[in-house]
């Protein structure tokens, strides 16, 4: 078989692994929604009047373009930086470099995983917000085309970056911590659970380094209505500089996996 | 013709010798055992031959090949058995040798591996539910599930129960009579001598005695020891390179039966242990390289 005809079956055997995995089916696939669901039920009463109010924006749709955001962060930084380093050390990753599988095959394998979870992750998502908070989701075509593109820059983004950052584990315990703090830290930055404007403006500059500040941005312009753009730190939605940052990382990521992805653990060499 | 040939092998973690110029030779077809106490080179010297360590200096040939540089045709022809893993728990026996199999020319058919290690009740129970034989015969499963030419085996059968370890053996015998090269390496002596053509015993990194199990270290010429029980004066233990005598004397001096009468020569590992005491306890620590993960 050739590498693609290869990756595409690792990508049914990781979609069956994880689908039987049901800590990661809770917290990586459903958390989102739920957090979308939360949100929406607590500060449903805030959005009752004022602009908000008069822009027709409830606080599920206030909140769903940072749950989406954070969904893309979710199922591909987290979930392949976690089952990556988790991979190495127990010996998975070993046991697939001594067959004559191609390497091409693995990532291609995780990329299949990312996309069809996050997929079904965001299609969920949509879903809950129309039929159980009658969110209006967009009809302009141009909309979705560029939830597309951020959609896409932001889930390669975050394979490659999470499987870059697996290395930085000695082992599969450690990486737990190491990932949690910090995607939980950037959530909090990058307005994904508060509105963006209201953080000070130099937690804003730390926050604009890191893409998914300009994935939840992006989602915002797909999400909220156009005049809301006045609202961002530019006072527009951005989308060129969006696009340059979202590549630049990807760019970023594929250099450090090809300089530090290994397929035994350290010291083995 | 040579499945292995090793000259000149060396390999060093700072200031350990891991590997100490190793040479050594294993023929097409051949089971071969490698021996030596924890730390002694034998998993870092297998680790160069699959191909997952680098070497510092020496010529490795591995089915003509240099390892370290293998590539796709080259994995194609090798089996290796590796250690156990948990990141196989989610998935069942059947679908991890089915996925495995595709990566391979020419594969066995799932259903003849899955027969081949007993696996046939368990082939779609989840690998999280296998006993700790199980496991290990699933390892040896998705070692030979590519048809290998040559198959490498680490300590195969560490942990399983009398009858599983020979239950394995059958396996192995069967791989090596289709033609099958083995390289293992072991602790259990008696699985040596039960299924190795040739041993070699390593300690320090370099090799200390190479033979057939019967052979190794002069084992054959070495003298036997008679013991027997007299009524009167008590146990007696003679040394001698020429026991049926003696024996032919003892039964005439008892008229008959010799009480308690044992005749043995030293054992594999009698002769094993005689080999690696000068090196055992001197520079022969585990090194953490080979702490079992």
């Amino acid at each position: 078989m050739n590498a693609l005809a290869i990756g595409l079956d690792r990508t049914l055997v990781e979609l069956k692994m994880y689908s039987r995995e049901k800590e990661a089916v809770f917290f990586g696939f459903l958390f989102p929604v739920l957090m979308l669901a939360l949100f929406s039920m607590i500060f449903g009463d805030g959005f009752t009047e004022g602009n908000a109010a008069e822009d027709g924006v409830t606080a599920a749709r206030f909140f769903l373009p940072g749950m989406a955001a954070a969904g893309v962060m979710l199922t591909s930084f987290q979930t392949m930086a976690m089952s990556v380093a988790t991979e190495r050390d127990d010996g998975t990753l070993k046991r697939l470099r001594a067959t004559p599988m191609p390497p091409m095959s693995y990532f291609l394998g995780k990329v299949g995983l990312v996309v069809v979870t996050s997929l079904a992750q965001f299609a969920l998502l949509l879903l809950v917000a129309r039929l159980a908070f009658g969110v209006e989701l967009p009809t302009d075509p141009g909309r979705w085309l560029t939830f597309a593109w951020v959609f896409v820059l932001g889930v390669a983004g975050g394979t490659v970056l999470g499987i870059a950052y697996s290395s930085m584990a000695s082992s599969a315990r450690a990486i737990g911590a190491l990932v949690i703090a910090p995607t939980l830290v950037l959530q909090f930055i990058s307005g994904v659970y508060f509105a963006f404007a209201d953080l000070p403006d130099w937690l804003k500059q730390v926050a604009s380094v890191f893409p998914l500040k300009w994935i939840a941005q992006g989602m915002r312009s797909v999400f909220f209505p156009e005049q809301w753009q006045r609202a961002e730190m530019a006072g527009s939605w951005e989308h060129g500089r969006t696009a340059l940052v979202l590549v630049a990382w990807l760019v970023l990521g594929l250099l450090l996996c090809a300089r530090t992805f290994r397929w035994t653990k350290r010291g083995t060499t | 013709m040579t499945a292995i040939s090793i000259r000149g092998l060396v390999k060093t973690y700072g200031a350990t010798r891991a590997v100490d110029g190793l040479d050594l030779d294993i023929e097409t077809g051949e089971v071969f055992a490698l021996l030596g106490p924890n730390g002694a080179g034998k998993s870092t010297t297998v680790e160069i031959l699959e191909g997952f360590r680098d070497r510092d200096a020496g010529e490795v040939s591995v089915l003509g090949a240099d390892p370290a540089r293998a590539d796709r045709l080259w994995r194609n022809r090798i089996g290796i058995v590796l250690q156990s893993s948990s990141g196989l728990d989610l998935l069942t026996p059947r679908e991890i040798l089915t996925s495995t199999a595709k990566t391979y020319a020419a594969p066995r058919a799932v259903d003849d591996v899955v027969a081949a290690v007993g696996l046939e009740e368990k082939a779609d129970s989840r690998i999280a539910g296998l006993s700790g034989g199980q496991r290990r015969r699933l390892d040896v499963g998705l070692g030979i599930i590519g048809r290998p030419e040559l198959v490498f085996l680490d300590e195969p059968t560490t942990g399983f129960d009398p009858q599983a370890r020979r239950d394995f053996w059958g396996l192995i015998r069967g791989l090596a009579a289709e033609g099958t090269t083995i390289l293992l390496t072991t602790h259990y002596l008696d699985e040596a001598e039960q299924l190795a053509d040739r041993v070699g015993v390593i300690a320090a990194g370099r090799l200390l005695a190479l033979d057939t199990p019967a052979n190794l270290g002069g084992r054959a010429s070495e003298e036997a020891t008679v013991t027997w029980l007299d009524e009167a004066s008590g146990r007696h233990t003679e040394k001698t390179s020429t026991p049926t005598e003696l024996v032919t004397r003892l039964a005439e001096q008892y008229h008959g039966e010799v009480p308690e009468l044992v005749v043995s020569r030293p054992t594999l590992e009698d002769t094993y242990l005689r080999l690696i005491a000068p090196h055992v306890g001197q520079g022969s620590e585990p090194i953490a390289e080979e702490v079992p993960a």
